[in-house]
């Protein structure tokens, strides 16, 4: 048993219960798209609905695309949030640092659990995707693979990788969210306040995306970059946003986790 | 000062040895400040090896803020503090895994049973190696062990949520047992528990203070610090007003204490020796409760009861508490 957190978290039905809340929402899509074979025309609605009623595989992406900007983020800021903040409202923080457990390592375990979390949410969207498009949507035309949004024809081994990659890009940015949720459950004994935070912030963040006058503000904004993964469709590889992308959740991730460390190694606990 | 090993075992849990033992806990000048206020104020405590402490207090007078600094939870403003022997919260990796503690009630998951939580309390810290080591395999039996000692033994597998108050306070106990600490550090740990449960509480504590273990108990309760403890400290709104072995605060006060029927008679017989009259109470200044004794029953006044004074403890912190707020100037 290395790590009691991640024991903790996944012995909690709570946990299971946001999974699969989590994977419903695209399965009554793909549901609903398998009922009535009405697909999204190209461009409008979520990325690749439009796509997926000819290719049932290609739902593993567009799973992933519908459920980024709001189920995802909330789910993981629900977790993160309650990280540090539900020990302490349950009272079972002081037990944990008196057992002791350095504050330091604390922290680090509820990042790993937290972690672990963000790659079973996001993985079990791609895979739950995949697997219902397929049953439902059909296996349509994989073997020959499909049109990039720039109009060429991707293989599957493509499609694969990419995929891959874009999956990776989906957990950094949540990442992001994450560590920003870990920071305020370490400034609050109240799991709710800390959740609520974060998605504050990040609806901020969007609202400011739609507003002409905060164009300077925007490339370092969190959610700028989110959808960008669509860039790894096109043909060749539209890698710059990627890259942004990649780099502004880096910075993101280590201010606030830098930020949660100093604040928690030295406060004190009056939970 | 280090803790030697022999200390735990050649400690006798008596009056006698608590004055000589080596400091357990010690603090010199420990203040801490939330803002403006001042909760802890100058404390110096000393807690030695082989006490039952009691730490006094009203509600807010400050216990639960020196417990929890003592435990490196808050961090003291100024001062100094050493927990067997090291500097806390520096050594807090090597002085935690002996202490064992209950602080502002028990807590543990609601969805899992209460040797679960036991077991996943033991396992999110590091086992040292050494006596208080007991790494992951006997884990279950040290989690099976503690709750037979704190009566939970039939329970163990409910899960917490359907514990009674009481219960949750045995399962903190039995948390603080689980390593056989050489120092409980306690907060309030009959809290919620009926008078069969307080009675088992106290006698396991004395069973533990027998095989060496020092105990730190914090409680308003004056009956159960009365009954349990060998010295006692008093916080006053921040201040520790008294630190003191208990059979000293209650050494006889040098009157001798007579109940009559006839007290105006024995007033008007023993004149100025009387000191205090109160009903049928007397409090005489006599060289010699036997001639005092014989001297009134030959005057015909009826003796209920005589000995020597003892002031109770709540006597005593009524007239410490009094006098620190006599001393404050009004502002």
């Amino acid at each position: 048993m290395r790590n009691v957190e991640l024991v903790k978290l996944f012995g909690r039905r709570r946990t299971w219960v946001s999974l699969l809340l989590l994977n419903l929402l695209p399965t009554i899509v793909a549901g609903l798209l398998a009922w009535t074979g009405l697909a999204p025309r190209p461009g409008s609605g979520p990325a690749f609905l439009s796509a997926v009623v000819a290719d049932g595989s290609l739902f593993a992406i567009a799973a992933l695309a519908i459920v980024l900007p709001l189920f995802l983020p909330i789910a993981i800021a629900v977790v993160a949030g309650e990280s540090v903040a539900g020990e302490a409202q349950a009272g079972t923080l002081r037990y944990l640092l008196i057992r002791p457990v350095g504050r330091t390592r604390l922290l680090v375990r509820k990042l790993g659990a937290v972690t672990a979390f963000v790659l079973a949410a996001v993985l079990s969207v791609a895979a739950i995707g995949f697997l219902v498009g397929r049953l439902l949507l059909g296996k349509g035309t994989l073997a020959g693979g499909m049109i990039s949004l720039s109009g060429s024809v991707l293989t599957p081994g493509d499609i694969a990788w990419r995929t891959a990659v874009a999956i990776a890009f989906v957990t950094i940015s949540m990442l992001g969210v994450a560590a920003l949720a870990i920071f305020l459950s370490t400034l609050t004994d109240s799991p709710q306040s800390a959740s609520l935070g974060a998605m504050a912030f990040l609806i901020g963040s969007s609202l400011l995306l739609t507003v002409d006058a905060a164009r300077p503000l925007q490339p370092y904004l969190p959610t700028r970059y989110w959808l960008s993964f669509v860039d790894l469709y096109r043909d060749p590889v539209l890698w710059s946003n990627i890259e942004r992308g990649v780099a502004l959740q880096a910075v993101y991730v280590v201010v606030f986790l830098l930020a949660a460390w100093a604040n928690f190694t030295t406060r004190d606990v009056t939970s | 000062m280090t803790t030697t090993p022999e200390t735990r075992t050649g400690v006798e849990p008596d009056q006698s040895a608590s004055s000589r033992g080596p400091l357990v806990i010690r603090t010199e000048g420990l203040t801490k400040k939330y803002g403006s206020v001042t909760a802890v104020d100058a404390v110096d405590l000393d807690v030695r090896a082989g006490d039952i402490y009691g730490f006094l207090g009203a509600n807010g007078s400050g216990k639960t803020t020196t417990v929890r600094c003592l435990l490196g939870l808050v961090l003291a403003t100024s001062g100094r503090i050493e927990v067997l022997g090291s500097p806390m919260p520096k050594a807090a990796a090597d002085v935690l895994p002996r202490v064992g503690a209950l602080v502002e009630g028990p807590a543990a998951y609601g969805h899992l049973s209460g040797r679960k939580n036991l077991v996943i309390h033991d396992a999110s810290g590091r086992a040292p190696s050494g006596p208080h080591g007991g790494g992951r395999r006997d884990r279950s039996r040290r989690a099976d062990d503690v709750l037979e000692m704190v009566g939970l033994g039939a329970v163990g597998r409910r899960p917490v949520r359907a514990y009674s108050l009481g219960m949750r306070q045995r399962l903190g106990l039995a948390a603080a047992l689980l390593r056989q600490p050489e120092l409980l550090v306690l907060d309030e740990p009959t809290n919620g528990l009926d008078p069969q449960g307080i009675r088992e509480i106290r006698e396991l504590l004395l069973r533990l203070h027998a095989t060496g273990t020092t105990v730190f108990l914090s409680s308003h309760l004056l009956a159960e610090v009365e009954q349990l403890c060998t010295r006692i400290g008093l916080l006053d709104r921040g201040h520790l007003v008294l630190q003191e072995a208990l059979e000293t605060l209650r050494t006889p006060t040098g009157l001798t204490l007579v109940v009559t029927p006839d007290a105006d008679s024995a007033v008007s017989l023993l004149g100025s020796a009387v000191e205090h009259h109160d009903g049928e109470r007397l409090l005489v200044r006599a060289d010699d409760p036997i001639r005092l004794n014989a001297h009134l029953v030959t005057e015909g006044i009826r003796v209920r009861e005589l000995g020597p004074e003892r002031r109770t403890l709540e006597d005593v912190i009524e007239e410490r508490t009094r006098a620190r707020a006599a001393d404050e100037v009004p502002t």
